[in-house]
């Protein structure tokens, strides 16, 4: 059985979506949707143990040995995130009964549930294969469901963010088209472990070259990586609760590790940053997006705007991470990728409860949460020092790699970015915090305020809880994430 | 150079009349037909790459023993309907902002949103 | 030089003015027609380099549904845009021009186009799929085999694809509203029947729409031979019911095929691709491998997978064709 757990934990899911629409009932729905992530998570941890103990799974799709079929590979880089993504979905899926019922039209909502199936099919497809063009396939997947996802936002304004992020996701997607079909030009294969053995020979080439700009650029796109972050902000503030979610926490996570493995696992480290300036290159980008983005979130009037401005800044640690291209790098990288992903997502589940009990996220409102909902502005502050980096939360583990390695890579501009921009972290969880405490409520309000439901606090307890108890005992995800960088970099025993 | 070269150059040249469109147009419909007209150029900048010469279909028959090679067309066939899909739902996305905004000009959309912002 | 290169600089020649024309123009209503020419001498091309079953899915999917869902939304929209200025026009030519400017670095180490030696022609993928396909698979179109059996996992996740589309454009133009009292009777965008004394348009189109079906049905079950399969297929299918919808009106196409079958259909589609890949699960063998299909002659399990996999497609792509043009055609009520 566990020799085809690589292909279930894609297509329990994918199998799910057909099966959503077919019953149309949004119970049902709920339930499928349910038992399929719990299946992807279960299949995922499975994976996950079975790759730390055994090494890598292959999985020949059709039995057609590579590279005449597709094969799925699963190492501790893809394992890593593989069970990240699955387990956020089971957190959504706690999370979405309620918040979906306050904010979408009951007749659609057993459809949002097969988008949400599709979008985890999609984001799981991405990390498990082995095939380039297969990345391609399920990326598309995971777009066009998101799309949809945040179109059916409350305001006019998810309309619009979701057609600019089409557009956007579109351009990007095509883009890692053109870069697949330039490295198929010049090699004749897809699969990633055949690619990655006839590329060397080839360093040099401007086919080559080319193809690592267009790859490169188009995931930069879809992982919202400053400049080209243009259509997050709007995207996930507008998007429904649930969906924000889910998006924030996998979204641009997933869009990063597929550069990671094209970057390493397919290109080669020697052609990107040996070969190619890429590592100047990210660094400067990763640093301009913790700066920008925790410097525009700032300014921002609404709480779910702020956390994805800050999801702009958030990204730049990553990037910066994985630039440095070193075993330190990149585990700074995997471990900042899941520490955000549980404290974005569990932040975006408490603004889900705010937009539930105020019937809006904009910052004034939240003027006396802390007594009306004590519960809530907890997690909010909880939530808000692990995205500035305080000890004892997953933000500071992680923050606290990235330093390190960059220490050891005497890269001391760029450590004066992360200070700084950790600053600019405290500014704007500290303007969150300061309405919420100080500011007395308008005298009409809050009696009208509706409870908690308890899966949804108990969806944002667990995120929050998670990325706690991941900052005070840090060892087991620092194993994983140095586990990870080390099967991208080849070095794993 | 020039001979052997330039099937892949007017698939360029078509790319950046359609990236042109989709970037410089605020109107959303005309930027969906951009992206069409993007993708369809990189469509032949893949299939130019399975043509060999003097080849045919590659449907095997007694009769021919040079065929294109069948893999570009099997990813494009993908892509193909991975666009119109795309399309479709965009369209739909610019039906829903007409009906919301009274405009299909994603500029003028933004300004009712600024608008509207400034009121409240 | 020739005959095929005097071909080739005509249509290249024809899809730059088409692409110029359709770039300039700011009748919406031109530039979705021309969005359609330039599909359709694309399609040509694919031809001349010989891939006829991507170019009859240009032409039945980038010509004709593509053009028709065009025409549907500037049917609810607009169909002028206003002048671009040069803010918008100057950094977007830049854009362009460097991105092609990359591209044109890039071909200049590209192999010679057609040539027998680049590293696509050399690679071992060549001859597996062109000589060894007719005894692994038996199937004469090797676009076929690696589509539906090398493949066949890409091919699941584009069904998915166009499932994910259909159920997106359903949430976002379905009727979901609950009705009211004051809404203003139903106003259809696109297929008011056409009237009584355009007699010839009823009458051919009844003539043709049993051929269109029957063809149709043809491309879906030929694909192993020839050019076609479930996707041509189902896009053909559906727009011989799109025929049928402009010319009789869509109540009377919704009275054929009704929404509701659809919306079964879509998702049967995909649990066909995928409940073949459960049941070679189930037979012992790895995900989609259809040798297992039959244990005596692991060619006809192939036979047989291809066969379901491509009904999957061909039920899903007919309904969801149909299901997009009957949301937008649908989308005037309640205006």
């Amino acid at each position: 059985m566990i020799a085809h757990l690589p292909i279930l934990q894609v297509a329990l899911p994918l199998l799910a979506a057909p099966l959503c629409v077919l019953l149309r009932s949004a119970r049902a729905a709920w339930w499928i949707y349910l038992l399929a992530s719990v299946a992807a998570f279960g299949s995922a941890l499975l994976l996950a143990s079975s790759v730390a103990t055994h090494g890598p799974l292959h999985y020949a799709v059709g039995n057609w040995a590579p590279p005449f079929g597709i094969a799925y590979v699963i190492d501790a880089a893809n394992a890593f995130v593989l069970v990240l993504v699955s387990g956020i979905a089971v957190a959504t899926a706690i999370y979405a009964p309620r918040s979906i019922a306050a904010e979408i039209d009951p007749q659609r909502v057993y459809l949002y549930y097969a988008c949400l199936c599709l979008c985890l099919t999609g984001l799981l497809g991405i990390v498990a294969t082995g095939d380039a063009f297969n990345v391609f396939v399920f990326l598309e997947i995971s777009s066009l469901s998101s799309y949809a996802l945040i179109a059916l936002g409350k305001r006019r304004q998810a309309l619009l963010a979701a057609f600019r992020y089409l557009v956007m996701g579109t351009l990007g997607g095509t883009f890692v088209l053109i870069g697949i079909g330039l490295a198929y030009a010049v090699t004749g294969t897809l699969n990633m472990a055949d690619l990655a053995q006839r590329l060397p020979a080839l360093y040099g080439n401007r086919t080559l070259t080319a193809a690592v700009g267009f790859v490169s650029v188009g995931l930069a796109i879809k992982a919202a990586v400053f400049p080209l972050h243009a259509w997050l902000p709007s995207a996930y503030a507008e998007a429904p609760s649930a969906a924000g979610v889910f998006l924030s926490a996998t979204g641009t996570k997933v869009a990063i590790y597929a550069f990671l493995r094209f970057a390493f696992g397919i290109f080669g480290a020697g052609l990107v940053f040996g070969h190619l300036p890429m590592s100047a290159l990210i660094l400067i980008v990763g640093t301009a997006a913790m700066l920008a983005g925790a410097a525009i979130a700032c300014y921002q009037d609404d709480l779910k705007r702020i956390l994805a401005w800050s999801s702009v800044g958030q990204i730049g640690y990553i990037v910066v991470g994985l630039g440095l291209a070193s075993q330190q790098g990149l585990s700074a990288a995997f471990l900042h990728i899941s520490a955000h992903a549980l404290i974005k997502g569990g932040l975006f589940a408490t603004a889900g409860i705010v937009a539930l009990r105020l019937g809006t996220t904009r910052i004034d409102a939240l003027a006396g949460l802390a007594r009306s909902a004590p519960a809530v502005f907890v997690a909010l502050l909880l939530g808000g020092l692990g995205l500035i980096g305080v000890p004892l939360t997953a933000g500071f583990v992680s923050k606290w790699a990235l330093v390190m390695a960059l220490i050891e890579a005497d890269q001391w501009a760029v450590i004066a970015a992360v200070l700084l921009s950790s600053l600019l972290a405290l500014v704007y969880v500290g303007r969150i915090i300061e309405v919420a405490w100080f500011r007395e409520p308008p005298l009409l309000a809050d009696t009208a305020q509706p409870s908690t439901p308890a899966p949804m606090a108990l969806a944002m307890w667990g995120l929050v809880g998670v990325s706690l108890v991941a900052g005070v005992y840090a060892a087991p995800l620092s194993r994983a994430a140095t586990a990870a960088a080390a099967a991208l970099l080849g070095t794993a025993p | 150079m020039i001979a052997s070269h330039y099937n892949y150059w007017i698939a360029v040249v078509l790319l950046m009349i359609g990236l042109y469109v989709v970037m410089s147009h605020s109107n959303t419909i005309k930027k969906l037909i951009g992206l069409n007209v993007f993708q369809v150029a990189v469509f032949m900048l893949y299939i130019s790459l399975g043509k060999i010469e003097g080849g045919t279909a590659p449907i095997v028959d007694a009769a021919f023993t040079v065929y294109s090679h069948p893999l570009p067309h099997v990813l494009i066939l993908t892509a193909i309907v991975v666009g119109v899909a795309t399309t479709a739902l965009g369209l739909a996305l610019v039906v829903r902002i007409h009906e919301a905004y009274g405009t299909t000009d994603e500029d003028e959309a933004l300004i009712a949103d600024r608008r509207e912002a400034e009121r409240t | 030089m020739n005959g095929f290169v005097w071909i080739d600089i005509v249509l290249f020649t024809i899809l730059a003015a088409t692409a110029v024309g359709l770039a300039r123009t700011r009748q919406l209503f031109a530039a979705a027609m021309l969005s359609g020419l330039f599909s359709l001498t694309s399609a040509c091309i694919f031809v001349l380099q010989d891939a006829v079953d991507v170019a009859f899915t240009e032409a039945a999917v980038g010509a004709g549904m593509t053009t028709v869902l065009f025409l549907g939304t500037l049917a609810l929209t607009r169909s002028r845009e206003k002048v671009t200025p040069p803010r918008r026009s100057i950094p977007a030519a830049l854009i362009a021009i460097f991105t092609g400017g990359v591209l044109i670095y890039a071909s200049t180490d590209m192999p010679p186009f057609a040539a027998a030696d680049t590293p696509v022609q050399q690679h071992p993928l060549t001859q597996r799929f062109l000589d060894d396909s007719m005894t692994e698979i038996g199937v004469p179109n090797v676009v076929t085999s690696v589509l539906a059996s090398y493949r066949g996992y890409d091919t699941l996740g584009e069904t998915v694809v166009v499932f994910t589309a259909a159920i997106a454009v359903l949430m976002l133009l379905g009727r979901g509203r609950p009705a009211t009292s004051a809404e203003p009777k139903p106003r259809e965008a696109l297929p008011q029947p056409i009237q009584h004394d355009q007699r010839v348009l009823r009458v051919v189109s009844k003539l043709m729409l049993p051929f269109i079906l029957l063809f149709a049905l043809y491309v879906q079950f030929h694909g192993d031979y020839g050019p076609g399969g479930g996707f041509q297929a189902g896009v053909i299918f559906a727009s011989g019911l799109i025929l049928y919808a402009l010319v009789f009106g869509l109540d009377a196409a919704r009275a054929a095929v009704s929404p509701a079958a659809l919306r079964r259909m879509v998702p049967l589609g995909v649990l066909i691709y995928a409940g073949v890949g459960f049941a070679t699960l189930l037979l012992g063998g790895a995900f989609l491998d259809y040798n297992v299909l039959d244990a005596h002659d692991p060619a006809h399990g192939q036979h047989l997978g291809i066969l379901l996999v491509e009904l999957g497609v061909g039920i899903t792509v007919t309904a969801a064709m149909l299901m997009l043009f009957y949301s937008f055609a649908a989308r005037g009520v309640g205006r």
